[in-house]
Order: C-alpha cells, then sequence, then structure tokens
C-alpha cells in the first residue's frame, strides 16, 4: 500500500528484533473470539486516478455552475486564491496542536493575528482561537454567560437561525439552563416589549443574531440597556462576518459568538466552519477554547505560548469551562489570511458591494412582490412574500441553473409563502434580473397547482 | 552538542514580525471587480448602524502576505517534515489527494440547503462513507454531525441518556478509568452526570473486581478507550461488557486508538453500544495546527433513534435524502451537517486503502510501536510489561534520579528534529513518556528516534544540565509561561495605546 | 518547607491561624510547590459564607487548578487584595500570605485540624517530595 513506507524486507527485520514470529504474534492480545478473519467489507483499494475520478462524479452529481441566492448561514464569497497556496504548506496542513510552543511559532503567532483582528472588527477585547461553528459557538457563548452570572436560564430571539437554536437547546436540555424566547417585530427586529417580558432575575443572557436571520440590523443599544439593567449580559450572535465591513459591530455586548466562514472559507456542503467567540477582558477565565498569549523567551525574545489552558480540559478534567479539544485551526488561519488581504480598505469596500447588490435585487423583487421588514436596516439578506409558493418558483428557477432563496415555511411558519434571499458580491446583475423576472412572471399567473422540485420537511 | 545527530541540521531561517507591524495606509492586496449594480448611500441605508472605522486591520500587499505566511510556516514542525510520537494522537501521512477532491467544485461549493435533487453528490459521500465507517466498527448506525472527538463524546453520552430516559431513568453517573483523556470528564459534567473514577489494575488495565464493585443501577455508562492510553488492549472486555449490560448500562468507547484495531477487531464484536471516532486521527484528515477535527458517533440499533437530526435516508425512488422527523433524536449538536469537508478526506482515504491496506496499515501501527518499544526498553522505565499495541508508554523514573523529568526529555528531544512525544499523561504514570509513532514512519526514521532517545538518556547520566535547559537549536527557547498566564497578552495593541 | 507550629492545617493543604473568634486562611508551603508558579486565585467576595469542608475558590497555576477546602465555617471579612496582582507571593511566602479573613461559625471545628507535627508525617506520607 502505498501510504505505508517499509518493505517486506524492514518488516522481517523488526519482527526479528522484537523477538515475534509473526504479526500475528502481536495481534495476540486480542481475545481470538472477536479477531476477524474476514476481509472489511468496503470498497476495494482504488489507484489514485480512480479516486479522483469517483469523487468527479459526485461533484457533478452535486450540481456544478448554478446561480445561487442561498445564504442563511453559510455565505458564498470569493476565496483569494492565496489562502489555499498558503494554507496547503505542509508546515501549516500537517502540524499538530501548538502544544509545543518552540517549534510551533507559526501556528502560534498566526493565532494571535488572528485574534488581534477579530477583536478589531468585533469591538471586543479579546478573542479565542476558533470554535466549531457559529451554532456551537452561541451555545458555548450562552454557557459561559451562566458561568459568569450564576444565573441559570437565557432569553433567545426567534430570529437566532433556527439551528443555532436547536443547538443551543441541545446543550441547555442537560444543563439545567431555560430558555425564554423574543419574538420579532413587524420592523423584523427584536420585539423589545416581548423580550422586556422574557426576561427576568434569573436571566444569565440575552441571546440574538445581528444582522439577524433575516438579514435585519439588530438595535444592539436598545437590547443592551433592557439586558444590563437586568443584571443580564448581552450576547451576540453573527452569521454573516462579510457584514462587520460596514455594520458598526455590537460594542455594548458582553460577549460576541461568530462564524468567520464569510473570510475565506468554503461553503463546502456545511462544513468545516470556524465559530469564534469574543469578549471582555474581565471575562476571560470564563471563556472555553484555545487562546494565544504573547510572550518572551529566555534571552527576552518575544514568542507565542497557548495560555490559560488550567480552563481546558486536558487540566481541569470534570470542571474544565468546556470539553473543547480540537478546534478549527486551519479554518481559522484561511479566515486570518482572508482578513488579512482585504484588511481595513477591503473589508470595507466587500461589505459595500454585498449591500448594494441585495438593495437592487431587494428594489426590483419589491415591484413584484412584497419585501418583508422594510422598516429596519439590513445587510445582504432579505424575505420576500409571494402569493406562489416559493418551492413552486424555486422548481422553475433551478431549470435555469439558479437556486432560489430558502423557502422559509420550515423554520417560519407563519410567514406564509416567503424565501431568504441572499445576494454577495458574487451575484451578478443578471441573475438577479432573471430571478426577478420568473418570479414576476409567476406572481403575474394564475396558481396552477403546479408540484415543487421538492419541499424538505424539517 | 556532544553526540551526532544525523536527523537535525542548521538553517539560515528568516524572521518575521506581527502583519500589523508591516501594515501602512494605502497598501492593498485585494481588487474588487466594478459594480454592475447601482451604487448605495450606505448613512442613508444603514443609518445609526453605519460602521466608521476599521480600526487597526491591517493593510498589506499580496507578496508581503505570501512572505509572511511561508516565513511563519517554516517555524512550525510538521508531518511532512517527521514522525510525530505524540501518543494517542495518531500523526500519520495526511494523503494529499483527499485535498484536491475536497476542492472539486460541486463539492467544495456546495450549499447545504441546496435543493436535494442537485445534492445528490454529497448525500452520496455521507451515505458510503457512513457504511464503511458502520462496517469498520461493527456497529448499526452512525451519526457524521459531530465536529471533532470531544464533540462525538458530548453526542455519545447524550444519546446514552436519552435512551436511559426513554427506559424510565436517566441514571446519574458515569464511571470513567484513570487513565483517561481528559475529555471524557469534562464531557460526561457537560450532560449533567457525576464523574467516579474507576481503577487501573496492576497491568494498566481496568479493574474488574472495582467495576463489579461500582456498577449499580445509578451508573450510565462506562466510558472506555479501547485500546487504553497505555496502548494496551482490555483483555477482559467481554467481561467488562457483560456487568455493564447486566445492569442495564452501557459500555461507551472513546475511539481515540482505532488506529490498532481497523481490520483486525471491531469493537461493536467485543460489546461497545456507543463509540465515536475521530476523522482526523484514524482516517488521516490533517491536523492543521490544531483542527478541523471531525468525531463521528456508531451506535448499536437500540440507540439508533436517537441519533442527531437529520439523517441520510434512501427514498422510494432510489435517491438520496435528509429526513428530519426523528421525534427521538437528543437534537441537533451542530449547525448543517457535520464537518463535511472532513468526510471527503476520510473516504479518499479509506478507497485509496480498500480492506487490505487498512488491515496492513494496523498492523503497521502496531509493529512499529513494538520496535520502539523494544529499542528503549532498558534505557527507559517501562511502567507496565503488558504487550502494547499501537503505542507504547515508558516513564522518565530512571531520569528523575539525576532531576531530569519527561518534559525535559522532550525539549532535548527537539534538538535531535523530532516532535516531543506526549509528556505527563496519561495520569496513572507519573513522568509518562507516551509515544505512537503510527504506520507511518519508516525504519530509518524510527531508528533514528531510538538513537536520539538513547543518547539523551546517555545525556541525562553524563551532562544533565544540556537537557535540563533544552531546546538550544530552535529559534525561541524555552517560553516564560507563567508570565503568559499571570499578564495575559493576548492581542496586539499599537504603540501608545 | 516549614511549617509554623502556631498554624492548624488541612489535609488539603489549607492552613488557618485562629485569634479569638477570628482566624485568616492561607495554603501551605508544599501546596506552592506542588502547584507551581502561581497565576491566579479566585477568592469569594467579603461577606460571603465558608462551610468546613467545601470549597470556596481555587488556586490556579500554569499547570494545574485546585480546588481550595474550607479548615472551618465562618463569614468573609476580608480577602487579600493583593493576590490578584502579585500572586506570586504566595510561592515566596507561603505560609504568611493570607488569602481570607474570616469570623468563625463554629469553633469547635477546629478539632478536627492537623497540628504542625501531624501535617508535617501526612505529608512526607503522601509524596515523598
Amino acid at each position: 500500500m502505498r501510504y505505508l513506507p517499509k518493505s517486506p524486507a524492514d518488516r522481517e527485520a523488526m519482527l526479528k528484533a522484537i523477538g515475534a514470529r509473526s504479526i500475528d504474534d502481536l495481534f495476540a492480545p486480542i481475545p481470538a473470539e472477536y479477531r476477524l478473519s474476514r476481509d472489511l467489507k468496503v470498497p476495494r483499494q482504488m489507484a489514485e486516478s480512480e479516486i479522483v475520478d469517483w469523487f468527479r462524479q459526485r461533484s457533478k452529481e452535486n450540481g456544478i455552475e448554478y446561480a445561487s441566492f442561498l445564504g442563511a448561514g453559510a455565505y458564498m464569497h470569493y476565496r483569494p486564491v492565496i489562502i489555499d497556496s498558503l494554507i496547503s504548506r505542509g508546515e501549516f496542513l500537517t502540524a499538530y496542536t501548538p502544544y509545543q510552543a518552540e517549534i510551533s511559532q507559526g501556528t502560534l503567532q498566526a493565532i494571535f493575528e488572528f485574534q488581534t483582528m477579530i477583536c478589531e472588527l468585533t469591538g471586543m477585547e479579546v478573542a479565542n482561537a476558533s470554535m466549531y461553528d457559529g451554532s456551537t459557538a452561541a451555545a458555548e457563548a450562552a454557557m459561559m454567560a451562566v458561568r459568569v452570572t450564576g444565573r441559570n436560564s437565557v432569553v433567545v430571539a426567534n430570529s437566532l437561525h433556527a439551528e443555532y437554536r436547536e443547538v443551543l437547546a441541545t446543550y441547555a436540555h442537560h444543563q439545567g439552563m431555560p430558555l425564554a424566547s423574543a419574538g420579532y417585530s413587524d420592523s423584523g427586529r427584536i420585539d423589545l416589549k416581548q423580550l422586556e417580558k422574557a426576561i427576568g432575575p434569573d436571566t444569565a443572557c440575552v441571546l440574538i443574531q445581528s444582522p439577524n436571520f433575516f438579514g435585519t440590523i439588530e438595535d444592539i443599544t436598545a437590547i443592551a440597556d433592557i439586558a444590563h439593567k437586568n443584571g443580564s449580559l448581552l450576547v451576540v450572535s453573527i452569521a454573516e462576518a462579510v457584514s462587520l465591513g460596514i455594520v458598526e459591530p455590537p460594542r455594548e455586548a458582553d460577549i460576541v459568538a461568530m462564524e468567520a466562514q464569510s473570510f475565506g472559507v468554503p461553503v463546502g456542503f456545511g462544513g468545516p466552519y470556524c465559530g469564534v467567540i469574543a469578549t471582555k477582558e474581565k471575562f476571560v477565565r470564563q471563556m472555553p477554547g484555545r487562546l494565544a498569549g504573547q510572550t518572551t523567551d529566555r534571552k527576552g525574545k518575544r514568542g507565542f505560548v497557548l495560555t490559560l489552558a488550567t480552563r481546558e480540559q486536558h487540566i481541569r478534567r470534570e470542571k474544565a469551562t468546556s470539553n473543547i479539544c480540537t478546534n478549527q485551526a486551519l479554518v481559522a488561519l484561511m479566515v486570518n489570511i482572508f482578513m488579512t488581504v482585504y484588511g481595513k480598505v477591503g473589508l470595507k469596500e466587500l461589505a459595500k458591494q454585498n449591500l448594494a447588490k441585495a438593495a437592487y435585487a431587494a428594489d426590483q423583487f419589491g415591484k413584484h412582490a412584497k419585501v418583508l421588514f422594510a422598516g429596519a436596516p439590513r445587510f445582504n439578506e432579505f424575505v420576500v412574500q409571494t402569493s406562489e409558493d416559493p418551492y413552486v418558483i424555486n422548481s422553475r428557477l433551478l431549470g435555469h441553473k439558479i437556486v432560489g432563496g430558502l423557502p422559509l415555511k420550515k423554520f417560519y411558519p407563519e410567514l406564509g409563502n416567503a424565501a431568504l434571499w441572499c445576494c454577495t458580491e458574487m451575484t451578478t446583475r443578471s441573475s438577479i434580473d432573471t430571478a426577478v423576472g420568473m418570479l414576476a412572471e409567476s406572481e403575474a399567473e394564475e396558481p396552477r397547482g403546479e408540484h415543487a422540485v421538492e419541499e424538505v420537511v424539517r | 552538542m556532544k553526540h551526532p545527530t544525523p536527523k537535525a541540521t542548521r538553517h539560515v531561517n528568516q524572521n518575521e514580525g506581527l502583519i500589523f507591524e508591516k501594515s501602512s495606509a494605502g497598501k492593498a492586496a485585494w481588487k474588487l471587480p466594478p459594480l454592475d449594480v447601482p451604487e448605495v448611500d450606505t448613512a442613508k441605508l444603514l443609518g445609526n448602524a453605519e460602521r466608521k472605522d476599521l480600526g487597526v486591520m491591517p493593510e498589506v500587499s499580496e507578496i508581503e502576505i505570501i512572505r509572511h505566511f511561508t516565513r511563519l510556516s517554516t517555524w512550525n514542525y510538521a508531518i511532512d517534515l517527521g514522525m510525530y510520537p505524540l501518543g494517542s494522537c495518531t500523526m500519520k501521512y495526511n494523503p494529499r489527494v483527499n485535498e484536491v477532491v475536497a476542492r472539486l467544485e460541486g463539492i467544495a461549493n456546495g450549499h447545504p440547503y441546496q435543493p436535494e435533487k442537485i445534492s445528490q453528490g454529497a448525500l452520496r459521500i455521507i451515505k458510503t462513507l457512513s457504511d464503511c465507517l458502520i462496517e469498520i466498527t461493527g456497529m448499526d448506525a452512525i451519526t457524521l454531525q459531530p465536529a471533532a472527538g470531544a464533540h462525538g463524546e458530548l453526542t455519545g453520552l447524550l444519546i446514552a441518556r436519552a435512551y436511559h430516559e426513554s427506559k424510565g431513568n436517566p441514571r446519574k453517573k458515569v464511571l470513567i478509568p484513570d487513565s483517561a483523556h481528559g475529555t471524557n470528564p469534562a464531557t460526561a459534567a457537560m450532560v449533567g452526570y457525576a464523574v467516579e473514577n474507576l481503577k487501573s489494575n496492576s497491568r494498566g488495565m481496568v479493574e474488574v473486581s472495582a467495576l463489579e464493585a461500582q456498577m449499580n443501577d445509578d451508573v450510565a455508562a462506562l466510558m472506555l478507550t479501547n485500546p487504553n492510553t497505555l496502548g494496551v488492549f482490555e483483555q477482559e472486555i467481554h467481561k467488562i461488557a457483560q456487568i455493564l449490560h447486566a445492569k442495564g448500562g452501557l459500555l461507551y468507547m472513546d475511539g481515540a486508538n482505532m488506529n490498532a484495531l481497523v481490520g483486525k477487531v471491531r469493537p461493536g464484536d467485543f460489546g461497545v453500544d456507543v463509540m465515536h471516532l475521530n476523522l482526523h486521527k484514524t482516517f488521516s484528515t490533517p491536523h492543521g495546527g490544531g483542527g478541523p477535527g471531525s468525531g463521528p458517533v456508531a451506535v448499536k440499533r437500540a440507540l439508533e433513534p436517537f441519533l442527531p437530526t437529520p439523517v441520510v435516508i434512501t427514498k422510494n425512488d432510489g435517491t438520496l435524502g435528509f429526513e428530519y422527523n426523528r421525534p427521538q433524536s437528543v437534537g441537533r449538536v451542530r449547525s448543517f451537517y457535520g464537518n463535511f469537508g472532513m468526510f471527503v478526506r476520510a473516504l479518499a482515504y479509506i478507497l485509496a486503502n480498500g480492506p487490505d491496506g487498512l488491515r496492513q496499515t494496523t498492523e503497521d501501527a502496531v509493529l512499529n510501536a513494538n520496535y520502539i518499544r523494544k529499542g528503549l526498553e532498558g534505557v527507559y522505565d517501562l511502567p507496565y510489561s503488558t504487550p502494547s499495541m499501537h503505542e507504547v508508554v515508558f516513564s522518565d523514573k530512571l531520569q528523575s534520579k539525576k532531576g531530569v523529568r519527561t518534559m525535559d526529555i522532550a525539549k532535548r528531544l527537539i534538538d535531535y528534529g523530532f516532535h516531543p512525544y506526549t509528556t505527563a499523561f496519561p495520569l496513572i504514570v507519573p513522568g509518562a513518556l507516551m509515544i505512537e509513532p503510527t504506520e507511518s514512519e519508516d525504519k530509518a526514521e524510527m531508528d533514528l528516534f531510538v538513537e536520539a532517545m538513547k543518547s539523551i538518556a546517555q545525556e541525562v547520566e553524563e551532562d544533565p544540565q544540556t537537557v535540563l535547559e533544552a531546546p538550544h537549536t530552535t529559534r525561541v527557547s524555552r517560553l516564560d509561561e507563567t508570565g503568559a498566564a499571570r499578564k495575559p497578552i493576548l492581542r496586539w495593541k499599537p504603540q501608545g495605546s | 518547607m516549614s511549617y509554623p507550629a502556631d498554624l492548624k492545617y488541612t489535609k488539603e493543604h489549607e492552613w488557618i491561624k485562629v485569634d479569638g473568634s477570628n482566624a485568616t486562611i492561607g495554603i501551605t508551603d508544599y501546596a506552592q510547590a506542588s502547584l507551581g508558579d502561581i497565576v491566579f486565585v479566585d477568592l469569594p467576595k467579603p461577606g460571603s459564607e465558608i462551610t468546613a469542608g467545601k470549597t470556596f475558590g481555587t488556586v490556579e497555576s500554569v499547570k494545574a487548578v485546585s480546588d481550595l477546602y474550607a479548615p472551618a465555617s465562618g463569614t468573609v471579612n476580608e480577602v487579600n487584595g493583593e493576590l490578584a496582582t502579585v500572586p506570586e507571593k504566595i510561592n515566596k511566602e507561603a505560609n504568611t500570605t493570607w488569602m481570607v479573613r474570616v469570623t468563625l461559625k463554629n469553633p469547635e471545628e477546629l478539632k478536627n485540624l492537623l497540628s504542625a507535627a501531624d501535617y508535617e508525617k501526612f505529608v512526607n506520607e503522601e509524596g515523598g517530595h
């Protein structure tokens, strides 16, 4: 097998040195009744060309060259090519966790820069070296708020991504963490009255998303006011990182739980992505995940180490702030390079283009259907409500190699025939115009009782 | 250095500051195409929400970025450079074809919410990998949703708890051997279970009589790593499973050490009810400086209803789809479907190996560990004489007489051109040296490693200071971790701020 | 290692110095040596209650975190603010660096504690360090 660097002669020599007659001797500790005497029933060994072919087929079956209007927590942005050039270097790709700092300074310095840039963008004081994704970052941030305040419950905005809420519920279920919810108003923003009602003396934090699932930007100051007056923390989840280029970050938040996928991570059918937790310095010891800190060596030279490790599982065991061990280091490096490429000016221009594309699209759709939540600013997503079933509209669009907006019936049935549309800098005017045109046709016609491509029942 | 070191050598390396230290206004590495839609008045659209300033975000050119990260990369050790003898980490070769197939357009650019009609490729990848992993583990069903091993442990315990709840009694505690990885007790606590320690016997295995004494209706599960963190196979696994099952408990297996088992034995066959795998260990997905990983959880039929939602099903028309209607599911542990990119890589690895390659890989892994064990016996103290599988644990008992500990020896090993082994773990061996070469090491590299370790042992006798102050040849010497923890500096700040 | 005779000790390596109905609590020389360089101490606020045998805070080094166990029950009057900035004082002078001052609730509990001599014996048996 071509990954194994030993010849039969090598193996012979080694067995002899060990004093074993055959390799079977070394497996003698496994009770005979369990030892496999047959081959595993997995596909036969393939040549490299066959492997590439097999996956190329899968790639084709996955639809290539479609114009997509999907967002909802996974965003299609252009990835500068140097990201892959650099992260493919073996010294980054095949390096281990930087526990041995002297021979991991490359990884550690990169993490330190990552932490710095996330702080700058989010308006927070410290940031960790990544969590699994935005959903688990949000859940871990809520658990962190519980630790900090000593209170047990969490108020969650309904406009937080439904899957994030599901993950939170799974984590909360066993932590004795009751969850209360606050709905959204006509503007698309959280209903402040509902929030005031839901919050109480046992509320550890208010958890919102901004821009929220509908693409609407929340009034952070007003929400922070309500939370802080109650002695609760404000946790803000950010799913579309590119928004930070043009939207003021939630500086009044106590914890930001982010998904950084938009920054150079392939959409890749849902993962791996890059969650991050950023917070105020005073909460740093309650923060889960790895942290890279600056220090000096014996000769006074600047270097970096993993620090405050006592929060982590390998020391605190059952008292750890979390059980997280492996994080998303290589993906965080992609994010790092992306943020470095675009930088101070580029991130703003990139965000502006996203804003412009979505604004144009919303404008055009608005001529033929109802664009909801007009009463508050939004970033690069918006909700369109139609008389025709969005699944039917999407069926037609698919035939023209366009993937339409995400039908919202599963997540928000109260919105009826509504879909979430996302435009990024990659979305072309012509695909917007085509999509609008087909939707307009649909709306103008009598309902034909057509069957949709599919209805995914969630 | 007194002794020759054939593997390590000197080289002119490049210094490099922080990217912020190279930044200046007006430099750019980006260019966007012209807007094909009307410009917008940001102030008008966003009002108060408009961001005015991006602070000290850097401004640099493309070549500076290439040089920056390339220079940084040269300061790292990596599998591509040489062996990582880290115990229980399984630092094996990360095949490059994995990287190529993960970047194929339809795979890299697929959106998780795109219609199933154009997601059949992704679904087939998930299904094929799932089927392979089920066959490899001897279990009945699997979820690929957890993002890493610890995440998989959490999911596995959530499933165990849901199972017990469905039987009317969630139970109160989980038994964990004192040799276990730190994620095990941390996970149990997150699921609301108390942790009870299970002592190991003199051969480094679970003390079966202790298990018998501690097993009762309050115990939800035993979290076992097999082979355990000493690299030793639990030979009484049959009894262990029996004791648990007799009182309705579940046997959870931490699959971190699967590299000793694939193709030779299947956990499902020896009584495991639920287990997690580490795709970034056994199945060759790259460590990338600390992640991403992937921690699938495989279960026996009785636990299948509790798997996270959604699961992949074959529909009546033969196409694949996701099933969300799962009333007994523990819910979701992550958004979307898991670390899909790692599924692609792990599957490519399995296809490259086939049944014979997988078996040969395991055999080589065990052969390599035993070869190193033989080479270092007598040089370092071997606390347990039980046969080793894919990893071996020594202790610093002999060297500590000269005031030299496992961490010091590990740091000196760096001067010899190797990454250290795992120090100070497992906890049941004071001053542990945990070594797992994996199958990816050739005889020459291992001979160099043994020679280096022997040389260091000699240095401990003749010149312990050299070992105590190691490493000597790295770009930074030992770093002040105490200072870093007392006054943490966790981000760069411009001068005067 | 020194274990002053005028202090009483717990098996979890705390010492207590009694002064009438008040007492001062710290950790022993053995404890600081085992932990290594101390980086952080987490202590209760003045006014809180501590209970004999139960944890009242933590002490952290680079490599380990240890719970602090109360030698006796009482109300916390004062917390040593210095430890927030110079926790390393504990490493330098464990026997005189206090953590909390309390008003004792139940002085009877002191009978259960170890004398300096007994503590020294206990430590020698436990670690042989």
